[in-house]
């Protein structure tokens, strides 16, 4: 195995903190290879951000993310730039509550959720939008194990957050498995 | 679950500061810097819990100067910045080299010159980590390629500083201080420490710079408020300490230290080679652009071609040896640098005229990809 997956959106939104888990989950927990990078502005909040995470069964050369197969964008900025730059049968996993403008795609799957909405209304807070989006993720890829994900976010978030973050990702990882039966099952 | 194993995801910096204290180092002073920080803001958590200091001064001379002053009472000492901050310490690590304080500086490379681009990687600080500060002067500058070999290599850094009497810049990029990967840890028990030598005379018989006392390149050092009194100074001194113009004494001094690095190098040598056996065309690089050089590599041979990879992670001083013989058997060697163009004449030299040089630069404030470098290697 091979993957490379890009996490993208905006500062403040916990993508580099997501991108961290993600690659614990899969490096710590799952026992894979694994590397991740981030790239951010100098701005605090507000600006660009993304996280870029390589998981695979051997030793990864090169640390940065050159053609991924998993892309989430949870911005409108994230989707203009990131949004078709995907492999060929890879998954664009869109937060349709921030982007308005999905980009169709004839050699990737788009598979738009409203990620922050289902933080913000199905959790009850909006900050845990990026757990949500990794419980999405693992729910609509199987990139990783739900197994590892879930100690992943439990080993990384504050104490006393745990159940609020486990819920965020059970309830991620349902809409990403419903996701992902629909577009199986047309 | 992490704490009952010992494999870590960890950023470089993290593995920068972790290692630094598993090598022994118990104080640091430092003034916060992108994209070097993370190493301050570990440290400042860690080390009161093994009985060390953490100092955050009021700039980067100060925190130079600061370690300086805790080596001399014997402390392991370490401080660590990026490109304007580096530029500040240039003076007192000519002071640490003249004074023979060893003491390790950290310089996470970003864009420069000046503030440039304080979030983004870059290699531009190899010729100053030689050069920066003036006059003759012994330094050995390490360069960590992944985030295991930050933990291991920072070690050696002391290791080399110690044994040395020396400053040892440690140089990082951006790319290697900020991303994560899986470390092992050693057990504490198995890594090789060196702690420098201390004199065996009463305090009243030390001569504080007499190396004869020692091994005749490196004097035994003894740790200020331990009652071995001296003096410590810029100027040339004799082998009391005090300063001396007597060409003889300046020029025995000059060349005494100048002699460590012929003396070291060979320990202090870490270069790995991949594929270079039967190489045709051999890629030198160091840190984050060795990682884009294997991929490289790899791919050319997958297309037939009989690429190669020189990784220094020693940069000071040049691995000479390598490179030689490399250039008597490879058509050409490509030195991908994140600069205008560095190494590569360090390389032209070592070569002696033997081999093709082509030099691939970028300054964009972004990585060399590897296809950059497959192109050039399918070009040659």
């Amino acid at each position: 195995m091979y993957k490379e997956i890009r996490l993208s959106g905006t500062g403040g939104q916990g993508l580099i903190l997501a991108g961290l888990i993600l690659a614990e989950a899969a490096g710590v927990y799952d026992g894979y290879e694994v590397i991740q990078t981030q790239s951010y502005g100098p701005e605090a909040r507000g600006g660009a951000s993304r996280a870029e995470v390589i998981i695979s069964d051997h030793v990864i050369d090169y640390p940065k993310v050159t053609s991924p197969d998993i892309v989430l964008v949870m911005s409108q900025q994230a989707c203009d730039r990131y949004g078709r730059q995907v492999k060929p049968g890879g998954i664009v996993l869109v937060d349709d509550t921030n982007v308005g403008s999905i980009p169709a795609l004839e050699e990737a799957s788009v598979v738009t959720l409203p990620i922050t909405d289902i933080a913000r209304h199905d959790v009850g807070r909006q900050v845990v939008a990026n757990v949500v989006a990794l419980g999405a993720l693992v729910g609509a890829t199987c990139i990783v194990t739900p197994e590892a994900m879930e100690q992943a976010i439990l080993a990384r978030v504050p104490r006393g957050t745990e159940e609020l973050n486990k819920k965020a990702f059970s309830v991620g990882l349902e809409t990403g498995r419903e996701a992902r039966a629909r577009h199986e099952t047309p | 679950m992490r704490s009952e194993t010992s494999i870590r995801l960890m950023q470089g910096n993290e593995a920068c500061a972790e290692g630094a204290v598993a090598a022994g180092m118990r104080f640091f002073a430092g003034y916060p810097i992108t994209p070097s920080t993370e190493i301050a803001e570990h440290l400042a958590a860690i080390l009161p819990k093994v009985g060390g200091k953490f100092i955050q001064m009021e700039d980067e001379i100060a925190s130079i100067s600061a370690v300086i002053g805790a080596s001399l009472t014997g402390a392991k000492s370490m401080t660590a910045t990026s490109g304007p901050g580096f530029s500040l310490k240039q003076e007192s690590i000519g002071f640490a080299a003249i004074a023979e304080v060893p003491c390790v500086i950290v310089n996470v490379m970003r864009v420069g010159p000046s503030t440039g681009v304080p979030t983004a990687p870059s290699q531009a600080d190899v010729m100053q980590a030689r050069w920066g500060t003036h006059g003759d002067h012994p330094v050995v500058v390490l360069c960590p390629t992944s985030v295991a070999e930050t933990y291991t290599l920072i070690v050696e850094a002391f290791n080399i500083s110690e044994r040395w009497r020396i400053p040892v810049i440690f140089l990082m990029d951006e790319v290697v201080g900020h991303m994560r990967e899986k470390v092992e840890i050693p057990d504490s028990g198995k890594l090789k420490i060196v702690n420098r030598a201390y004199p065996d005379c009463e305090p009243e018989d030390y001569l504080p710079f007499d190396a004869d006392a020692g091994d005749g390149v490196v004097p035994p050092m003894a740790d200020f408020g331990t009652g071995y009194r001296f003096h410590v100074t810029g100027l040339t001194h004799d082998r009391t300490g005090f300063p001396t113009t007597k060409r003889p004494e300046v020029d025995a001094l000059i060349r005494r230290l100048d002699s460590k690095i012929d003396k070291a190098r060979q320990e202090v040598t870490f270069v790995d080679e991949v594929l270079t056996d039967d190489a045709d065309i051999v890629v030198f690089a160091y840190g984050i652009t060795a990682r884009a050089g294997a991929k490289a590599v790899r791919d050319a041979r997958a297309s037939g071609i009989a690429a190669g990879l020189l990784k220094a992670k020693t940069l000071w001083p040049f691995p000479d040896e390598y490179v030689e013989r490399i250039a008597q058997k490879a058509r050409a060697i490509v030195v991908p640098e994140m600069n205008m163009g560095q190494l590569v004449h360090e390389v032209e030299r070592a070569s002696k005229g033997k081999t093709k040089v082509i030099s691939l630069t970028r300054v964009d404030a972004e990585p060399i990809s590897p296809s950059e470098i497959l192109s050039v290697l399918k070009e040659v």
